[in-house]
């Protein structure tokens, strides 16, 4: 099987408040045997600056995807803003020529030229589609005992589906899958698939928060002990103002959050630690049991 | 009273302009607009408007149609959208909604509205490359993970390619 190998595309929010998502995918790739490159430099995916000016946000993606090209590499990414803005460069430039070279104009001034060599891959894609299952489930050590947990995706790693072109935006399967190698039980809810409101935060707060108290709140319905996020923007509203919800609300939930990798991690045997679950605001000690024998 | 009931009747006095339909009509992104019949399916799947008092994107679909421009470009309404990309993912019309949204917020860049939550976004960018400010404990914080160093964005590389874009120029605007 050839090497698996790719630049690393961190963001913005993951070195800012998401640290236990770095340090569980780098571990768990590492032991998949994915190899990550590091960037030389880096700027924003430009997600933050689209509503400013479509241009700037098309140019700052552009850059990145030079990086990755002069280096002959595919990018992963672990959030779904990065992945989606990325991807949506990709998509645009190669499909308008016009807008291709205005871009490349402004590229010009650096001393960089597009060309459209690199794909971008988010991190689950990596993990279903290039690793494949069949050898995550190898890579199982123990597998979760009666652990219930609820799946989140975000929104840009589904919609918009002509851009992201991964799984049915309607029925997704690739976490289920994730959730179940691991050993434990995949538990549907209502709106799963909705989102979690992040990119609001600043404009206006109440309205994410309310949309992260109903998932919560469908989620601690079903009985799920735990929830797994893949974006460090949806996590951020899950676990991070978990406990704002609380009180805001005057509900319990409870609910753990873990960024995939960090599941994953615990059922190929690896410590809690080296999976930065300290990092996590919500604590996941008391649900942690492992089948025996496994 | 007397002051309130003046104010709505100025609400109802809207400048319309024709050709702004026709200038959304060619710009990728909102190039679908007059497709829109109004089915409110966008609505009615939108997440942002289930708990938003405001926030409709049928109505600012319609707005647009009507050449509302002032309305729609110095509401903060256009702000409230999430981007979640429900309602172009159901819209039977395949009117790119989100992007028409993003297609208006431009526009109202354009005329100097921007919210503060992105000009901090903004500073940060040009200056660091990052879209939030890396606090120097998790920096250290990284190294005592055993993370390699975080990748360094160039400053002088970001104000030379918003100089070119015309971003620089852009975010100076204010409104008039």
């Amino acid at each position: 099987m050839p090497e698996l190998t790719y630049m690393l595309f961190l963001g913005c929010l993951i070195p800012y408040r998401a640290q236990g998502y770095e340090v569980s995918s780098r571990k768990v790739l590492d032991r998949l045997g994915v190899n990550l490159v590091e960037m030389p430099e880096f700027n924003c995916c430009g997600f933050p600056l689209d509503p400013i000016s479509h241009e700037m946000m098309l140019t700052l993606a552009a850059r990145d995807l030079c990086l990755a090209e002069k280096q002959g590499l595919d990018i992963v990414t672990l959030c779904n803003g990065c992945f989606g803005t990325l991807k949506k460069a990709n998509t645009m430039l190669s499909e308008d020529r016009e807008l291709l070279n205005k871009i490349n104009g402004y590229l010009g001034e650096v001393g960089l030229e597009y060309k459209g060599t690199s794909n971008v891959k988010h991190l689950i894609q990596v993990l279903i589609d290039d690793v494949g299952l069949e050898k995550i489930k190898q890579n199982i050590q123990r597998q979760f005992d009666g652990l219930k947990v609820a799946e989140h995706y975000g929104c840009h790693v589904l919609r918009p589906e002509k851009i992201v072109n991964f799984e049915d935006p309607e029925d997704p399967k690739a976490l289920r899958e994730l959730i179940e190698i691991t050993g434990a039980e995949w538990v549907d809810y209502v709106d799963k698939l909705e989102c979690c409101g992040q990119p609001m935060i600043g404009v206006d707060d109440k309205i994410p928060l309310q949309l992260s108290r109903d998932k919560l709140k469908h989620i601690k319905d079903t009985g799920a002990q735990a929830m797994v996020t893949i974006c460090p923007a949806c996590h951020m509203m899950y676990d991070l103002y978990q406990s704002k919800i609380e009180g805001d609300f005057n509900e319990s939930f409870g609910i753990p959050v873990f960024h995939y990798p960090q599941l994953l991690g615990l059922a190929m045997g690896l410590d809690p630690d080296e999976l930065g679950l300290g990092e996590n605001r919500v604590k996941a000690s008391g649900i942690l049991n492992f089948k025996k024998g496994s | 009273m007397i002051e309130e009931s003046q104010k709505a009747k100025e609400r109802r006095i809207f400048e319309v302009n024709p050709n702004f339909k026709k200038e959304l009509s060619k710009i990728p992104g909102s190039e679908k607009l007059m497709l829109c019949f109004q089915c409110g399916t966008c609505t009615a799947e939108c997440p942002v408007a289930r708990f938003s008092d405001s926030y409709r994107p049928r109505q600012i679909i319609r707005m647009a149609q009507l050449g509302l421009k002032n309305e729609v470009l110095s509401s903060g309404t256009i702000w409230l959208c999430s981007t979640c990309y429900t309602c172009t993912a159901y819209c039977p019309q395949d009117v790119e909604l989100a992007d028409v949204v993003r297609v208006l917020r431009n526009m109202a860049v354009k005329e100097g509205y921007i919210p503060q939550v992105y000009r901090d976004m903004i500073s940060s960018i040009l200056a660091s490359g990052y879209a939030y400010a890396i606090p120097p404990s998790r920096m250290r914080r990284r190294e005592t993970s055993g993370l390699p160093p975080l990748p360094t964005g160039d400053p002088k590389i970001m104000s030379c390619l918003a100089d070119v874009v015309g971003f620089s120029k852009l975010i100076k605007k204010e409104v008039v």
